[in-house]
């Protein structure tokens, strides 16, 4: 599975992908600069954390309209999938590729901490190597993580089954305690509607050894190699 | 263009902070009155800041080569070898005298200082550090410094990339006009790719890469070095405005330009701006420079030739490239969207000429400038103050009442209390290295590729400092090789952020020779070089000096980073033992200034071989795996370390401990502190070999008693004298600091 990783001014969390990808998982991988638009060699792209821009306008909206990100519609068209996480989250977010909003987190204050998140829907690409309800660890690292939908829109992903992750306590259970940001309805993570296409706030890169404390976050990856066998999609293009 | 510039005169010259004599001096020194721009040169580069008039005399003394040293004091940033083929860049500097005037982006453009001096020498920078001193919280103004101050550094570090991986925080009413912010930054770099920062070669081309220059922090090397007076708000202008955006680009265009082999030297542009870069990087080299200042990008219009050289705009970088490779350098910067611009090249006359559309402002000796600032040897005496200070006696003061009640105030105090709230705010993790985060004695990143670890820390206790500044300063290079001790980590090597008050005044400059002293001492007992550092001095407003505070920052390699060691117990039966001497005191503890409110005393003795011993006990029993946990025993002395053993880690339990009767009045054995000792939780599987090997190293040491239970358990000769709850010593510890700032 060909793994693009996106760098746009600002992203540091670019090394860290690429590490877990080549030195973890030992799949082909390359950096993608935010001005090169060819992305048909990859099946995967991923857009990391960091501060796109500085962030000085609103987390993510200067890189939304940058050319990498302009192409991802075509991308996701032709069968590829979109891992974003961090600030690649709230750049889809202001893309439109993913609906809502991040907004500052309730406190205030950034936060780097160690959270739970309990598993909403195991049928996406993303998911398929967990279980519906499996509670994982992975730590987040922001100041603007607050999901906003407005009513209609909510609704509209819980039907849908596009809540993918939500902030849990250890033993599973959705709280408010457990919410490190504010996050509506402790959403940390949501699919698009095609489920091609996933946001989440948490870090997976940073849960992908035992050594950094855990290794929840490659289920993802796990996921989307499996997705790649299950279906030979991707062998297909 | 430029207007007439001022006439230079005497007057100019002291309001510039220059003395008569040093006027006196330069007038020599050229032979001819200073134009306007060249006496601003001057000023800041013979400035306390740039030129350490008072301090240079007394650093003298300080051992600074060792087998590890690759690079010691002198350049941006120290460096030691880890083996192979990767080394260590790190440094420490304070912004002190920013943050108290702006808390925000006085703290925020100290990271973003020492950040540069660590990728100016090639280095990638993978942890800061950042030990911090408030007023108490009682103090109105103390809530916003620390709120602006740990906002600033978080929003700078964590725009940037760079992970938190520890530090301090500590109080004192003494801090009320001068808080001190100190931030260390390290870096991994490989030993055939570190750059320096001298300008070699005459004809090679000087490039200005990085942000533009504008108003802001001109004089701020002048600012850091006069105390405050009731004026101080009135100086923000001399604080700089960080971009923590371009300085992310900076590292990344600086590194790839340093990859094309087209640059020769490079310096960061920080106290003192274009003005130091352009003299100190020619005078390393012996060689002179000649800029044009029309060509430097400018965001503000009408700047004069002293505005842009005093300048400290932020997110700059000068640069020398190899002649005729100008263009490679240009397309790495204009890919990240920055400046390079060509303002000038090396030349071999030795001098410094600055033009301005062609005409000479300022042409001056790059020696003159950053090499014969004068060096001061002023009269040190011994501060009366401190024969009353050492003349008190803690146990003149009557014993606590409950045991218990003492330990939990003193978790909760704001020194001992979790830093949490702080470190939070802080990425912990960005590049995936972070072993051991912040929250234990030290922290820990791997290196990749190799089985190695580093270990950083910072650490001073400025009270010990303050009651006896050369025990105490030998005390804080102590501890800091301790918390390496005990994570498993051998020092390779140490640098120092010397903050103090006015050296104008005998009694502070003795407190620095006697600290300067005692790190020097330790040092060379412990083999640990000081490879970099900082002066601050000039902490003072109103007369009121800061507790002299000599932090200690120190690196240090462990062999395999699997065997590192974090402060808790984790498993219940494990064997609780505690290695070093048991003489402690109550002088200068936080138990004395937590409950009684008072700084006095004196100190535990320090056997600098004895302190040796203990770390490499601790280093053995930890690399032949007989230790789960180790944990410095300092601050609230034995009965904080066995409780913040307890509930420090990521699944608290308790502890039985039992203790002899010797004599000695409880409060002193439970609370009183002195160096050397470590406190280790050894698995019942591994206690004979454990003892065994402790054998080896002729330390005192014992037993104390074992982990388990859900509280901890201290009989002092038999009968109960501490049993504290888990959930109640938890509560206080995680809740403390939170009470006292928010």
């Amino acid at each position: 599975m060909n793994f693009g990783v996106v760098v746009f001014p600002g992203t540091w969390s670019d090394c860290d992908f690429h590490y877990i990808v080549s030195e973890v998982l030992h799949q082909p991988v390359r950096y993608v600069w935010h001005r090169d638009a060819p992305l048909a060699d990859f099946d995967c792209l991923i857009l990391p954390g960091g501060f796109s821009y500085g962030d000085y306008l609103r987390a993510g909206a200067v890189a939304g309209r940058s050319p990498v990100v302009e192409a991802l519609p075509e991308f996701v068209a032709k069968g590829g999938l979109v891992l974003g996480s961090c600030n690649g989250f709230q750049i889809l977010c202001e893309a439109k590729l993913l609906p809502g909003a991040l907004m500052r987190n309730e406190c205030l204050q950034y936060r780097c901490q160690s959270t739970w998140l309990r598993v909403e829907n195991a049928e996406t690409s993303f998911t398929r190597a967990m279980r519906p309800g499996q509670v994982l660890k992975m730590p987040i690292s922001h100041g603007e993580g607050k999901f906003y939908a407005d009513a209609d829109t909510l609704h509209r992903i819980r039907d849908q089954k596009q809540i993918v992750f939500r902030y849990c306590t250890e033993d599973g259970r959705v709280v408010k305690d457990a919410n490190p940001n504010g996050s509506l309805d402790n959403i940390a993570g949501l699919v698009n509607e095609e489920g091609t296409v996933l946001g989440l706030m948490p870090h997976p890169e940073r849960a992908g050894e035992n050594a950094m404390g855990g290794t929840d976050g490659l289920l993802i990856f796990h996921s989307l190699l499996g997705s790649l066998v299950e279906d030979g999609s991707f062998l297909k293009r | 263009m430029t207007g007439a510039e001022p006439k230079v005169t005497l007057d100019l010259a002291l309001a510039s902070g220059l003395t008569g004599e040093e006027y006196d001096r330069i007038i020599r020194r050229l032979g001819r009155e200073p134009s306007f721009t060249e006496l601003g040169l001057f000023s800041a580069l013979w400035s306390e800041h740039c030129a350490y008039k008072h301090s240079r005399v007394f650093l003298r003394g300080l051992p600074t080569t060792g087998p590890a040293v690759l690079q010691g004091p002198g350049e941006n940033a120290g460096i030691v070898d880890l083996g192979g083929e990767l080394a260590l860049a790190f440094k420490i500097e304070s912004h002190n005298h920013p943050s108290f005037i702006e808390p925000f982006q006085g703290a925020a453009t100290g990271v973003g200082g020492i950040l540069r001096d660590i990728f100016t020498m090639g280095a990638r920078p993978v942890a800061v550090l950042d030990s911090l001193r408030f007023p108490p919280a009682e103090d109105p103004k103390s809530r916003r410094l620390i709120e602006g101050v740990v906002s600033g550094i978080s929003w700078y570090g964590n725009c940037f990339g760079v992970p938190n991986l520890g530090g301090e925080v500590g109080f004192a009413p003494e801090y009320a006009g001068n808080p001190l912010v100190n931030v260390m930054a390290v870096g991994f770099v490989r030993k055939d790719r570190i750059f320096r920062a001298r300008a070699e070669g005459p004809g090679n081309p000087v490039f200005y890469v990085g942000a533009k220059t504008g108003r802001d922090g001109i004089h701020g090397a002048t600012m850091a070095s006069a105390t405050f007076d009731e004026g101080a708000g009135e100086r923000r202008p001399t604080v700089q405005v960080g971009d923590p955006f371009t300085e992310k680009l900076l590292l990344e265009a600086c590194l790839e330009a340093m990859e094309t082999g087209a640059i020769v030297g490079i310096q960061d542009m920080g106290a003192a701006g274009l003005a130091c870069a352009c003299s100190e990087m020619p005078a390393r080299a012996g060689t002179g420079m000649e800029v044009e200042l029309s060509r430097v990008p400018q965001r503000e219009t009408a700047m004069t030739p002293y505005e842009i050289m005093l300048s400290e705009s932020q997110e700059r970088m000068l640069l020398i490239a190899a002649r005729g490779r100008q263009e490679e350098i240009k397309k790495v910067f204009s890919k990240w969207e920055l400046d390079a611009v060509e303002i000038g090249h090396v030349t071999d006359d030795g001098i410094l000429r600055v033009k301005i559309g062609g005409r000479v402002v300022a042409e001056v000796p790059v020696s003159a400038l950053a090499d014969e600032a004068p060096v001061y040897e002023k009269r040190t005496s011994r501060p009366e103050w401190l024969d009353g200070l050492e003349a008190f006696d803690p146990l003149s003061l009557p014993a606590p009442l409950d045991l218990a009640v003492t330990l939990l105030a003193l978790m909760g105090s704001p020194a001992i209390a979790s830093k949490e709230w702080v470190y939070r705010q802080y990425d912990q993790q960005v590049g995936i290295n972070t072993l051991v985060m912040p929250g234990s004695d030290a922290g820990v990143l791997r290196i990749k590729g190799t089985r190695k670890a580093v270990a950083v820390t910072t650490d001073c206790n400025a009270r010990f400092v303050y009651l006896n500044p050369r025990l105490g300063s030998a005390m804080a290079v102590a501890e800091a090789a301790r918390n390496l001790a005990v994570t498993g980590a051998r020092p390779l090597g140490l640098t120092d952020c010397l903050n103090f008050g006015s050296p104008e005044r005998p009694e502070i400059l003795w407190q620095f020779k006697e600290a300067v002293a005692g790190i020097a001492e330790a040092c060379r007992a412990l083999d640990i070089p000081v490879v970099g550092g900082n002066v601050s001095f000039y902490n003072e407003t109103m007369g009121q000096a800061i507790l002299p505070t000599p932090v200690i920052g120190m690196a240090g390699l462990i062999d395999e980073a699997e065997s590192r060691r974090t402060q808790w117990f984790e498993s219940e039966g494990d064997r609780i033992a505690l290695l070093g001497p048991e003489v402690v005191s109550l002088g200068g503890s936080e138990f004395l200034w937590a409950i009684h409110g008072k700084m006095a005393g004196r100190l535990a003795p320090l056997d600098l071989q004895q302190e040796r011993r203990v770390h490499e006990a601790c280093r053995a029993a930890i690399a032949a795996g007989l230790v789960r946990g180790a944990h410095d025993c300092s601050e609230g002395g034995l009965a904080v370390t066995l409780a913040e053993s307890c509930v420090s880690g990521p699944k608290p339990i308790g502890a039985s401990v039992e203790l002899e009767r010797d004599g000695r009045r409880a409060d002193l054995v439970l609370f009183g502190e002195g160096p050397s000792r470590v406190v280790v939780s050894v698995p019942p599987e591994g206690e004979r070999h454990f003892e065994r090997l402790m054998g080896e190293f002729a330390l005192p040491w014992r037993w104390i008693g074992r982990v388990g239970g859900g509280a901890l358990v201290v009989t002092w000769g038999g009968a109960v004298a501490i049993a504290a709850p888990l959930d109640r010593m938890a509560h206080a510890w995680r809740a403390g600091f939170e009470r006292h700032v928010a």
